[in-house]
């Protein structure tokens, strides 16, 4: 006779390896990265206002709490990019003949790509 | 020291034992922790504690034989080609999908190893699960190749050819040998149960990309559909586990590339369609 | 099963996380860590400059809107993995009509700015 058994899946799976829980924090990041950008606005908004209002918001960066809040939200937009470019060498297959393209020069292209930018959004700013 | 019937080195006490006038062999044990399941008598599963020899060139494989064959004859199990080419052995070593016929007991040795059937699957009977689903995913993609008949040309010209360059295209995903470690691995394959998988898509995108296949549109309805490469968040497991590179979860990113260019020439220039 | 809808979103997640990729560590590091502890010389002025050119403001728009479709893509994905697949649709419909108002009052504001 058959009665197969289904074993049930936790709500906690996510929990159950290194690999299920870096991808959590890897999806878990995007809400750091929107209200980060959210921030962003509502400093271009507000802080542009008038001088005291830039000088206001300076200070309330410079507070211990503001302070901790975008250390986190670094760590899960750093997350954010070194998990996308390591995955850019899965999408993007480029073939020459019988060859592709070595992983790790897809994934370096978009790294170099990423200091290269990150030093001219410095420089405008 | 001396060797023992399998020719392995065990070491041998010295005090020989004298009913039955042979030396005592002692050799070093593993404690193997197997789940069971039977659906006649059992209303859940448990699990059943061994200890089994410890033999440096054996995998988990050869010690569920040693038991079956020496303490538990009702312990069931798939198995086939002990050398990682038929896809049949496919248990949860520790938690983790692997072929059992290359999970080595030295790598975990001493401490237990826990056998328990593939996961996201209905367990039949102790390790054996209940494939119908992956079976029906995978026919699900029509995995042959697919001509349109008008474009048959005779037998007398020939067969169709293909470059070396041109199977490199679709090889790697050629490799699946269908042993549903992906599908163990993957969370949405449990928690969506008619998510078509790794495998299956994998499979389809290795027709897709054959030069001589002419499938593609057809293979899309099932590819492209909400159940197939869109509910697939790459995690990417599946590749991690995978014993043969087939690298399922490149194959289903480059379907979403691909499906989702398609997408966008169908609305911005509908005109192209046939 | 037919072929899905889901690359228009999909393709709007995937542009936010190339975007997100690109310029949100070092935005972060200029807005949260850099102008606080005064290693960038910003004052009201410079930024009132920098804010004001169209460029920045499209720049921005295009952040902000790709950004918040990604999150959008990708947190309706994680609460249905999560349990809550017999809510997908709302949640879908949440996610999705939050990123385009959120896209719509940040064209307004900058807009207006």
């Amino acid at each position: 006779m058959s009665k197969p058994y289904l074993r049930p899946i936790p709500f906690t799976w996510w929990n159950k390896n290194n690999a299920y829980r870096i991808f959590m924090l890897r999806e878990i990041s995007s809400v750091f990265v929107a209200l980060f950008v959210l921030e962003l606005l509502c400093f271009v908004l507000v802080a542009s206002k008038s001088p005291e209002n830039f000088d206001k918001y300076v200070e309330a960066l410079k507070s211990p709490g503001w302070i901790v809040f975008h250390v986190v939200v670094l760590g899960f937009s750093l997350l954010h990019s070194i998990t996308w470019f390591n995955l850019t060498p899965k999408v993007l297959v480029v073939r020459k003949g019988e060859e592709k393209l070595p992983d790790a020069l897809i994934a370096g292209a978009h790294y170099l790509a990423w200091i290269v930018v990150s030093i001219v959004i410095w420089m405008i700013i | 020291m001396s060797r023992s019937q399998s020719g392995l080195l065990v070491s041998v006490n010295t005090e020989a034992d004298p009913i039955n006038k042979t030396d005592v062999v002692s050799e070093e044990k593993l404690t193997l922790e197997v789940f069971r399941y039977h659906p006649e008598k059992d209303s859940e599963p448990y699990f059943q504690t061994y200890e089994v020899p410890f033999r440096e060139d054996w995998v988990v494989l050869d010690a569920l034989n040693w038991l079956k064959d020496n303490e538990d004859g009702t312990l069931t199990y798939r198995w086939s080609c002990c050398m990682g080419v038929c896809g049949s052995c496919g248990m949860m070593v520790n938690g983790t999908p692997k072929l059992t016929c290359a999970a080595f007991l030295r790598d975990y040795h001493p401490e237990p190893i826990r056998v328990e059937p593939l996961e996201n699957f209905p367990v039949e009977r102790d390790l054996v699960v209940d494939m119908d689903s992956f079976m029906e995913k995978l026919q699900s993609i029509k995995p042959w190749i697919l001509r349109k008949d008008s474009e048959e040309k005779p037998l007398s010209e020939g067969e169709y050819k293909q470059s070396p360059a041109e199977l490199a295209t679709y090889k790697q995903f050629s490799m699946c040998i269908n042993c549903m470690l992906c599908y163990a691995a993957c969370p949405v394959a449990g928690l969506e149960p008619e998510f078509v998988g790794p495998a299956a898509i994998a499979l389809g995108m290795r027709y897709n990309l054959d030069s001589r296949d002419q499938g593609y549109e057809e293979r899309q309805e099932i590819i492209a559909s909400h159940e197939a490469i869109w509910q697939c968040t790459f995690v990417g497991e599946c590749t991690t586990v995978c014993p043969k590179n087939v690298d399922p979860a490149g194959a289903i990113q480059q379907a979403k590339v691909a499906s989702t260019i398609d997408w966008y020439k169908s609305w911005l220039m509908p005109w192209g369609q046939k | 099963m037919a072929k899905s809808n889901e690359p228009i979103v999909w393709s709007l997640f995937s542009a936010g996380g190339v975007v997100a990729a690109f310029v949100v560590p070092i935005h972060v590091v200029m807005l949260g860590i850099a102008l606080p502890l005064g290693w960038i010389a910003l004052d009201y002025q410079s930024l009132v400059t920098l804010v004001q050119n169209p460029l920045s403001k499209v720049y921005l728009f295009v952040l902000i809107s790709l950004v918040l479709f990604h999150w959008a893509h990708r947190f309706r994905f994680t609460l249905v993995d999560l349990g809550l697949k017999k809510l997908e649709m709302l949640i879908s419909i949440v996610c999705y009509v939050s990123a385009v108002v959120g896209t719509g009052y940040s064209a307004y504001a900058l807009w207006t700015m």
